[in-house]
């Protein structure tokens, strides 16, 4: 299959030709964000991380932010630091020019003050918009594409229908030599075991058991049961028991292709077919780390209904659960739910998705970016000091 | 054939129902090639389990082909297994003095 895209230097091809102005810490979300809502083409990516954060958690920070920024779907960057913040924009901005693309910074207190910085940003932004507004889509394969996979408020449905189509989809895109990421580690917990032996090493394996280990030490160091918040209060009302059971539906996502790596968070993957990465299992954040790890496209699972955007990536909805899809039709792009009425077949509706996948990447507006939705957050491994 | 639950593997222990059921209805869902019936004991809302067979108290219960947990109480045939009756053995932080921490 074949897709309209952008060509960026570094060889790999966009779906969206975005400007990210992006805050090197917390205390220029502000000014970011106003640069961002003055021009045309340019989301902001405002968090609260970035400063007074240390060693592992602080790199975190930095290599999401510069991996967003080297996102194929941004086409060029506006960092925007405050000037004394552990990130600095500059070496951010650094990072993220490596990909070829142009890259500006801009620090606020060199610039003297809030309006000082903003009207500088937006004459930066202004230039930025009308360059990549000359980039034109041009011919690409699927080949190219880094799918995320996802999956959130989830029912029974999610493990019966739905995710076993994102399966489909995952193993069709790893056949045309493309690449996907299945996430969430704590929606491995007892199903990792399953997982691991489609793992290419044992090493692979291993670390994948070792990452699913750890997680769960974390959450048992809390001494308490993790039910109510895995699966959560929704999940439960939905039919979802244990933690075990969900992440036995969750899986399905990866559909049955080998399991080529395990990634850190926002890390990209080495090379094409199915990989894992190290990420929680809220949504907006394992989202983050996919698409700071490459991902152009998420294709996003729902059984209870959730209306969750990403401010560079098209999020293409898909719930299996037929009553979820009448009621929430405004957020939802596609029924899975008559797999479960026995109307289609997982792959028929795997089929249906991957047509809806080519229409997005050529330019087609998914429910959650016509809403502008635009949810973001980034992981953090432990408190700020 | 309509369907009124579906089991994900022969050896699971649990069907999803595909429609809400009441108590009492007779329930039909594929099982190795052949259709077969349940009476449901209680009403199962769409999308929740119920038991194929009695299970023990303290039995691993399948599904997927996997373990997702274990009975804390007896679990008749056509029963509603859910957080009433059925519990994680994993992420169980409140366990781990007791060595329930990450316990297969």
């Amino acid at each position: 299959m074949k897709f309209m895209g952008y060509v960026r230097p570094d060889g790999r091809v966009g779906v969206r030709n975005h400007i990210a102005v992006i805050p090197a810490s917390v205390c220029a979300a502000t000014v970011a964000a106003r640069i961002a809502e003055q021009t045309e083409g340019a989301v902001a990516l405002p968090n609260q991380h970035g400063c007074a954060q240390i060693g592992p958690d602080l790199d975190v920070t930095f290599r999401t932010l510069a991996g967003l920024g080297a996102n194929p779907n941004v086409g060029a960057v506006l960092v925007i630091g405050l000037g004394c913040e552990s990130v600095q924009a500059d070496d951010l901005a650094r990072e993220i020019a490596k990909s070829g693309k142009r890259t500006e910074s801009l620090i606020i207190q060199k610039c003297g003050g809030t309006l000082k910085a903003q009207e500088q940003g937006l004459r930066i932004a202004r230039e930025l918009s009308q360059e990549v507004s000359k980039i034109a889509r041009t011919e690409a394969d699927f080949s190219k594409l880094v799918l995320a996979l996802e999956c959130g408020g989830s029912d029974t449905t999610s493990g019966l229908a739905a995710n076993p189509v994102h399966g489909y989809v995952s193993d069709r895109l790893v056949e045309m030599g493309g690449a996907s990421i299945l996430s969430e580690t704590t929606e491995l917990i007892g199903a990792e075991h399953v997982l691991a032996r489609r793992a290419v090493t044992k090493e692979i394996g291993d670390r994948l058991i070792e990452m699913v280990r750890a997680c769960e030490a974390k959450a048992n160091a809390m001494g308490v049961d993790m039910r109510g918040s895995q699966p959560t209060p929704g999940n439960i009302q939905g039919g979802l028991t244990t933690i075990e059971e969900k992440s036995l539906g969750c899986i399905y996502k990866g559909g049955s292709s080998p399991l080529q790596g395990v990634l850190e968070y926002g890390e990209a993957p080495g090379g094409k077919g199915f990989y894992f990465m190290d990420t929680p299992g809220q949504d907006i954040e394992s989202i983050t780390g996919m698409v700071a790890g490459g991902a152009q496209v998420v294709i996003f699972t729902t059984g209870r209904g959730t209306p969750t955007g990403f401010p560079l990536a098209p999020v293409i909805k898909i719930t299996g659960n037929p009553i979820t899809f009448r009621l929430m039709e405004e957020n939802i792009d596609i029924n899975a739910g008559t797999i479960i009425e026995g109307t289609e077949s997982i792959p028929q509706v795997g089929e249906r998705v991957l047509a809806e996948i080519e229409e997005v990447c050529n330019g087609k507006l998914t429910k959650a970016e016509a809403l502008k939705h635009m949810e973001f957050g980034i992981y953090k491994l432990t408190s700020t000091f | 054939m309509k369907r009124d639950a579906l089991l994900t593997n022969e050896i699971d222990s649990v069907a999803t129902a595909l429609a809400d059921l009441a108590r009492g209805q007779e329930a039909a869902f594929e099982r190795g090639g052949g259709v077969e019936r349940i009476v449901v004991g209680e009403d199962i809302p769409f999308g929740h389990k119920f038991a194929l067979a009695d299970i023990a108290e303290g039995a691993t219960v399948l599904k997927y082909g996997e373990a997702i947990g274990r009975a804390t109480a007896f679990i008749g045939r056509g029963m509603h297994v859910h957080v009433h009756n059925l519990e994680s053995m994993r992420g169980r932080g409140d366990l781990a003095g007791q060595g329930g921490g990450a316990k297969k």
